[in-house]
């Protein structure tokens, strides 16, 4: 595979910094959106960005702090992002549309683009998922989906379940029983959501598991949850992704 | 879990980060997950100036042990001192 860092125009053409992973074969692919979570744009999400173009995929994740400075650390960056409040949704989807539309200028896209995001990146893909026309979301234990946080609260992430009607997409959510962000009730309340609306979707939820079990490099991490969480994200944009 | 809630103090004094010391402006404490600790949720608190930028920030991640301690720490030692002794009105 090709790996490595690159830019292109994010949301009101703010320069995004990217990370990129395609394979080296000159086969027609699809191309695969990695959202980071909160802590960042860090090696961790990297290194899934560089699974997915281990398994045939053209991935990027666009780093969402680039705004924080070009030069500055992600870690920096990720903890001045916080302090200003998080960054707003309407951006988020504008630099995701970009990463989209990056993907399909490249060379052997088939023009399909799924959408996955961890933590707060989460959310974020349904989000993205209920406001562009892409082909396969997934969320990676996305919390306040059904909830807002809370009033005092210095990052405002509003409900998102509202927006159902409009998801554009089939929908993967993959969880763990013992997160209390989102809570298995709240899982619930989104399955119920999509039901009402007639969408589709699969969601998984692992006994053992808390938030974050795909996260290789934390405590957190639940091994069989996430073999097992690969093998359904792979098999789900294997389907929805393919030409 | 993300908390997602940060709490700030005004700060006065100085600190040392990547690129050397620099003043100190602002103080912000959060319970959240950490960038490097390997911890799923650690007490984090960052010592920052944003005048100078997201890397004019001295960061640590400490366990709620660690971060009571350090509390605890702070009061003794101010206790030893005379009053005032590090207060910035009596410069």
């Amino acid at each position: 595979m090709w790996a490595g860092t690159v830019t292109f125009p994010g949301h009101e053409g703010a320069e995004l910094e990217a990370y990129l992973a395609r394979p080296l074969s000159e086969e027609p692919r699809g191309g695969v959106v990695v959202i980071h979570h909160l802590p960042g744009y860090d090696e961790a999400t990297k290194e899934i960005t560089r699974k997915f173009a281990s398994r045939g995929f053209a991935a990027v994740c666009p780093n969402l702090f680039s705004r924080e400075g070009r030069d500055v650390s992600p870690d920096d960056q990720a903890a001045a992002a916080r302090a200003k409040g998080g960054v707003p949704d309407e951006q988020v989807v504008g630099d995701v549309a970009a990463a989209a539309g990056y993907l399909n200028s490249l060379d052997h896209a088939n023009g399909k683009i799924g959408v996955i995001g961890y933590c707060s990146g989460g959310r974020q893909a349904f989000l993205v998922a209920c406001s562009l026309r892409i082909d396969a979301a997934v969320d990676c234990y996305g919390g306040y989906v059904v909830k807002s946080t809370p009033p005092d609260s210095t990052i405002k992430m509003p409900s998102l379940l509202a927006k159902t009607p409009d998801l554009s997409c089939p929908l993967l959510g993959l969880f763990g029983a013992e997160d209390q962000a989102p809570s298995p009730e709240e899982v619930a309340t989104l399955a119920a959501e999509l039901d009402k609306h007639g969408k589709e979707y699969e969601f998984h939820s692992y006994d053992g598991a808390g938030h974050a079990f795909f996260a290789v490099d934390r405590p957190a991490y639940r091994p069989a949850a996430a073999t097992d969480g690969w093998k359904k994200v792979f098999g789900f944009f294997g389907r929805h992704l393919a030409a | 879990m993300c908390t997602y809630i940060t709490e700030k103090f005004e700060c006065d004094g100085a600190g040392k980060g990547a690129s050397g010391w620099f003043t100190l402006r602002e103080g912000r404490v959060y319970v959240d997950h950490p960038y490097h600790a390997g911890y799923e949720h650690t007490v984090n608190i960052d010592f920052v100036n944003p005048a100078e930028g997201p890397s004019a920030r001295v960061a640590v991640e400490l366990t709620e042990e660690a971060a009571l301690a350090l509390v605890d720490a702070i009061h003794k030692a101010l206790a030893a001192a005379p009053p005032g002794l590090a207060s910035a009105k009596g410069r």
